[in-house]
């Protein structure tokens, strides 16, 4: 059994078909990426794990069905989701923000676990008193994901980290998230534009286009492939 | 210069009413960013609760403790029965603000209908003394007051910087998406929210009912003053609701201490609003956005 099990997933905005009936899934512990360009339905398709939108379809996540719940249950049973254009608490302080993480753990694990992020990501601990809407783009996409690590999830999902950010600051980005999901296990499901980095930090993926699975396999196979090689690696 | 700190004592407690209100306001403006225009209102009703008990013989201070908790419960009641119902995302926010006047309208008839149109007295929670300052007479009521809205505004400041509810209260503000998304249960936090503005609405109900008569019209220039109050003090921020209060409150009284407004003690009052908001558009306290992208 894998950790998320996704199959036959519809999702819609109004009369607006958006997603066709996806089928993936993710490993306990391994980065998996989702390709696709603008408007293929990426972020459509994290909004739907994380309960945002309604869904229609199988959504089971450690083996319970998830779809239909609301995005404050679903964190609670291990699933965080990082949204695009980050989802700071901007005129909160970095600190106010990770104690929201954790919000749905007891104060003493609260504690210790800002600690520990703020030893991962040494700028936000400079920062930590400072309003989070003043902090650098990339200052706030390590926050939004050091906030959503708050809550221990056992599954990260990433909304285009790289969305907005210097090349330099997005290989940053990306190096974080893969020690981050070493050292703690956390899988990761990733949407990415960016090819070139997601494949590789990731295991496996899966390339999206108009709200259809088009292609999948592993990273290390797609990264060769000449469609892929052409569509998203600009080569 | 007796009479110069006598209306300056006065001018303190009368702000601190519509500070109270304001509070009220505010509280409910940074949570929801909705303009609560039966806050007044409520705050009768409840008083005339509270004046319900004390007329069966129950002591003022716990009628107005239990016109607080009525206060709590009523604005949980109308957020979860009435706002929230207003509130989906295809909602107009235009529809809230319709829903508040009609609120406004609801707790003004039915109060009459319940309680008649005669005002009531409702006895001072500080008794009638006073006490003797270097020359100056003040009432214990006045202080009361002052100090009342001293420990609300320490107690608000614990409670939204220092507790986990504070913290939600804050988060709901800035961003309810990601609230849910870290597992805020947002409707909720918004019912307590309306409660806690509600409450403290209680609470300068009864002041006021103690200074002039108890009828359905009791908090109806309050409400003004008190929308005046967290215009001036910025309408996001609690300190700016206080701070705005007791500048209406003083700056009307001293306008009758100097008496060249010929009895027009709100014309000083709302010039300073006016300049105060062409300075600073956000209010005094009130925050510009800060952002980068």
């Amino acid at each position: 059994m894998s950790l998320l099990e996704v199959s036959g997933l519809h999702a819609a905005y109004g009369p607006v078909r958006v997603l066709h009936g996806l089928d993936f899934v993710v490993d306990e512990g391994e980065i998996v990426v989702i390709l696709g360009a603008n408007g293929a339905g990426k972020t459509t398709t994290l909004r739907s794990l994380s309960g945002t939108i309604p869904v229609d379809g199988e959504v089971r996540f450690d083996g319970a069905p998830i779809a239909g719940r609301k995005p404050e249950d679903i964190v609670r049973l291990g699933m965080a989701h990082v949204p695009q254009g980050r989802g700071t608490f901007m005129d909160l302080s970095v600190d106010d923000n990770l104690r929201l993480g954790g919000y749905t753990r007891p104060v003493s694990e609260v504690e210790e676990d800002k600690a520990h992020w703020y030893e991962v990501f040494p700028r936000l601990a400079e920062r930590r008193d400072q309003a989070a809407g003043s902090m650098s783009g990339g200052e706030q996409q390590m926050l939004a994901v050091a906030r959503a690590l708050m809550c221990r999830p056992r599954l990260l999902l990433c909304d285009e980290p790289s969305l907005g950010l210097a090349p330099l600051v997005v290989r940053e980005v990306f190096e974080r998230l893969a020690e981050v999901n070493q050292r703690s296990g956390t899988a990761v499901l990733l949407v990415e534009q960016n090819a070139n980095l997601a494949l590789g930090i990731a295991s496996r993926a899966y390339v999206l286009e108009n709200g259809s699975i088009v292609m999948s396999g592993s990273a290390d196979e797609l990264s060769e492939d000449e469609a892929i090689r052409r569509a998203y690696l600009g080569m | 210069m007796e009479l110069f700190l006598q209306r300056l004592i006065d001018g303190l407690a009368v702000g601190a009413i519509y500070a109270s209100l304001a509070l009220g306001l505010v509280i409910i403006y940074r949570s929801s960013g909705l303009i609560n225009f039966a806050q007044g209102e409520m705050a009768m009703f409840t008083t005339y609760l509270a004046w319900m008990l004390v007329d069966n013989g129950l002591s003022v201070w716990l009628a107005t403790s239990a016109a607080m908790v009525f206060g709590f419960v009523l604005g949980v009641l109308v957020e979860r029965l009435l706002i929230a119902q207003f509130s989906g995302p295809k909602e107009s926010p235009l529809a809230i603000v319709i829903v508040t006047i009609g609120l406004f309208l609801f707790f003004n008839g039915l109060a009459p209908w319940i309680w008649g149109t005669e005002g009531k007295s409702f006895p001072n929670l500080f008794g009638t003394g006073s006490v003797d300052l270097g020359g100056v007479t003040i009432k214990v009521q006045t202080l009361g007051i002052v100090g009342v809205l001293l420990a609300e505004v320490v107690l608000f400041y614990l409670m939204f910087q220092h507790t986990k509810l504070g913290l939600s209260l804050r988060a709901v503000a800035s961003n309810r998406e990601s609230s849910r998304l870290v597992g805020l249960r947002v409707g909720s936090i918004l019912a307590v929210g309306w409660g806690i503005a509600a409450m403290v609405g209680a609470l300068s109900g009864t002041f006021v009912a103690s200074r002039i008569d108890l009828t359905q019209n009791l908090m109806q220039v309050v409400l003004i003053y008190a929308f005046a109050a967290a215009t001036l003090g910025g309408f996001d921020s609690p300190v700016g609701a206080v701070v705005g209060g007791i500048i209406i409150g003083v700056v009307e009284q001293m306008a009758q201490y100097v008496d060249l407004f010929d009895g027009f003690t709100l014309l000083p009052v709302f010039l300073l609003i006016l300049v105060v908001l062409l300075v600073r558009p956000q209010g005094l306290f009130g925050r510009a956005e800060v952002s980068r992208v």
